[in-house]
């Protein structure tokens, strides 16, 4: 163990008595590592971002296909999936999208009729008529209104209405409520020109989550041309595209990688002629091989950790305190959903597992032959030429 | 396929590992055909260089084939998501059943690899260095296996169809695994629990004696008892030490307690089934390498330690699966 010890501190000194050597492949390694650490945790914090916000989504939602389209769907079906044993409330809810020409923003309008108990408010109320409102942070901050103030949208008609604003959302994750807007039911049929019975889809609740699959194939054969999508389903889907995307991007990088890799394999390989006699007058002084070879193996391992650790850092302050800045637009690719939200960390072991195999394998792999080659230099040779 | 980055991970490991043994095993082939520790030709002079090469390669491609089983089972365990009906690794393995295979290569490989570390390692400390031979002809008979662990691995992942919501319908009535299979499996507990509580006593019964005497006969009853364990053990995972873990007389399955809601038990549990049965069998099958006086040397140098490790690790191994049968209140046998 000693013995150990005294190589590792011998491989630290070597490498501080080469710094600029070092410095060089520290910090390509460290730009390598903070790239590829940056995609693992983006994907990472929006995947759990979308379980956050799927957490407050219905069991089933049932949507009306109409000619391979998505169609209002007719109140009445509601009861009728009600009806069925297993189901729980089923909530008719009514919204849709608007486009502000101002802001250049897409927002979400939705209907309540009375106070919707999962979303929790920061302060004030939700409409208690059809003039009032309650938004999103993201709003609010974009047009700079508060609680009190009017807030003035365009109707299907072309007719500006204003509604005073009566409450803000505060949610565990912005991403829900951000940009939300709650009106009034009867006041969001009118401003869309819904007609009275329909509603854009069926929230159903389900008490037993394994029944999810049986009750979406009873409301499938019941409304044949419904289509019932259960919340697994849409965490499925977000995984898969996550994985998809981030492993894309990861394929992209491989060629940094291999850039990298071919800088590694370089700088191993060109060793100075006073580092070959240094390992010459080691071996000279009873250093065998195998000491070499630990002694080189240290080396690597001290470069990897700290552009693995350095690579991290960076990345973390990259992913969480800059929201992404250089990734976000290629990772996220929702349409121009404005909100500049703040990823909540979340990094597993696994990331970081996933992350060390991807970068200190490589290194290790093109360091090892030029490692070999100095390890059996032939102190003999070294110190006479 | 699924693009996830483990699985990329893996994949990229796997094949650098293979690349980095194909190179040494045809180092090796070279070695193998001009060996002669008699000579002092400059020829063999650099052989005996290249062997260091080799054996620094071989050292890390092992030291990643036993990450890459880790990261296998946790990657697996993180992609069951993506299937419907999959509750953990069973699920994701069912979905494509050549990961049943990867993971058999994959223990496979673990106890070859080690020991092929271990016997290089006991060489390499030698003068005479006697087990060349033999060892290279092992790397030439494990690097096919790496190969076929890459191969495996990639049809296993390239065969996985996620369920995702396409636009025309949701995808929920492409419920194809059957999850029961796992839970309908087991042996009875109770005869169960006696066998392995008598074979780890068994277990430790020889390792004792082999710590006390040096005879050659209890090093090979540790053998089998070793191997007996192992089996054993897997099978009273799956029958009654999973129950006593998920506290749950139905619940069999061995890679759910992996998982973060049990403590990820799971990883101590298996590393210290494996690294013990392992540590247990190399004294065994060291012990016919006793005939070279050097080797002599550095095995019974090395042996204490070796036993002492498997008794610490099936040590730590009998107290995680006692624990909830004497501690828990979930009681599966009674009156």
């Amino acid at each position: 163990m000693a013995r150990r010890l005294n190589i590792l501190e011998h491989a630290l000194s070597s490498l501080l008595r080469r710094k600029q050597k070092n410095l060089a492949i520290i910090v390509v390694y460290t730009l390598t590592v903070a790239t590829i650490a940056s995609v693992l945790f983006l994907t990472q914090s929006l995947r759990s971002e979308a379980v956050n916000v799927l957490a407050a989504a219905p069991d089933i939602v049932v949507q009306r296909l109409a000619a391979g389209r998505h169609d209002l769907i007719p109140i009445a079906d509601a009861e009728q999936i009600r009806r069925m044993p297993g189901v729980g409330k089923v909530e008719p809810r009514v919204w849709g999208y608007y486009y502000d020409s101002l802001k250049k923003v897409n927002f979400t309008l939705m209907g309540v009729k009375d106070s919707p108990t999962n979303l929790p408010l920061l302060q004030g109320t939700f409409p208690a008529n059809n003039e009032q409102c309650t938004l999103g942070k993201g709003i609010a901050e974009a047009y700079g209104v508060t609680i009190g103030d009017s807030l003035v949208l365009v109707d299907s008609s072309n007719s500006s209405k204003l509604y005073q604003v009566s409450g803000l959302f505060i949610a565990d994750s912005e991403l829900l409520t951000n940009d939300l807007i709650l009106l009034q039911e009867a006041e969001l049929r009118r401003f869309f020109k819904l007609p009275d019975g329909r509603a854009t889809d069926l929230a159903v609740e389900v008490y037993n989550q394994r029944e999810v699959a049986t009750l979406a194939k009873k409301i499938k054969l019941a409304l044949p041309d419904s289509r019932p999508i259960g919340k697994t389903e849409i965490l499925h889907t977000y995984d898969t595209v996550f994985n998809w995307r981030s492993g894309i991007m990861l394929t992209l990088f491989a060629s940094a990688l291999i850039a990298f890799c071919i800088l590694a394999w370089d700088k191993a390989t060109g060793i100075s002629a006073d580092e070959k006699r240094e390992i010459g007058i080691l071996k000279a002084i009873g250093w065998d091989t195998n000491d070499v070879l630990l002694l080189k193996f240290w080396e690597g391992l001290a470069i990897s950790l700290t552009a693995f650790l350095l690579g991290a850092i960076i990345a973390y302050l990259h992913v969480f305190f800059y929201g992404a800045g250089l990734l976000a637009p290629v990772l996220q690719g929702w349409s121009v959903l404005f909100p500049q939200f703040n990823l909540t960390p979340a990094i597993d072991l696994y990331q970081l597992f996933v992350l060390a195999l991807l970068t200190i394998v490589p290194y290790i792999a093109c360091t090892i032959v030029p490692a070999w080659k100095t390890a059996v230099t032939d102190p003999d040779s070294v110190m006479r030429s | 396929m699924i693009l996830n980055p483990g699985i990329l991970a893996l994949l990229l490991g796997s094949s650098i590992a293979f690349l980095m043994l194909l190179y040494a095993a045809g180092l090796g082939l070279k070695i193998l055909s001009a060996w002669d520790p008699q000579s002092s030709s400059e020829q063999q002079l650099l052989l005996e260089r290249k062997t260091w090469l080799v054996s620094t390669i071989v050292n890390y491609a092992f030291g990643f084939v036993v990450l890459s089983g880790l990261l296998f089972i946790y990657t697996v365990e993180d992609i069951h998501r993506l299937f419907i009906g999959a509750m953990c690794a069973t699920g994701a393995l069912n979905a494509n059943e050549i990961g049943w295979l990867v993971l058999l290569v994959k223990i496979i490989l673990f106890f070859a690899a080690a020991l092929w570390v271990s016997l290089n390692r006991l060489d390499q400390c030698t003068e005479d260095t006697p087990l060349v031979r033999p060892k290279y002809i092992g790397l030439l008979l494990l690097t096919p296996l790496v190969g076929l662990d890459l191969l495996l691995q990639y049809s296993y992942f390239s065969g996985l169809q996620p369920e995702i919501i396409t636009s025309c319908c949701g995808s929920l009535f492409s419920l194809g695994n059957d999850s029961v299979a796992s839970d309908i499996a087991g042996l009875p507990p109770a005869p169960t629990m006696i066998a392995f509580f008598i074979c780890g006593g068994l277990f430790l019964i020889t390792l004792v004696l082999s710590l006390g005497s040096r005879q050659a006969i209890f090093r090979y009853l540790l053998f089998f008892a070793s191997v007996l364990f192992f089996f054993i053990s897997l099978l009273s995972i799956i029958s009654f030490i999973s129950l006593y873990i998920y506290q749950m007389p139905t619940h069999h399955c061995p890679f759910d307690m992996l998982q973060q809601n049990y403590g990820y038990i799971g990883y101590p549990l298996y590393i210290a089934l494996f690294g013990g049965c392992f540590f247990g069998l190399l004294p065994g099958l060291c012990q016919p390498l006793k005939k070279n006086p050097s080797l002599k040397r550095e095995i019974e140098k090395r042996e204490r330690h070796w036993l002492l490790l498997a008794f610490f690790a099936i040590v730590v191994f009998l107290a995680i699966v006692a624990w909830p049968i004497l501690f828990s209140p979930f009681i599966l046998l009674s009156y």
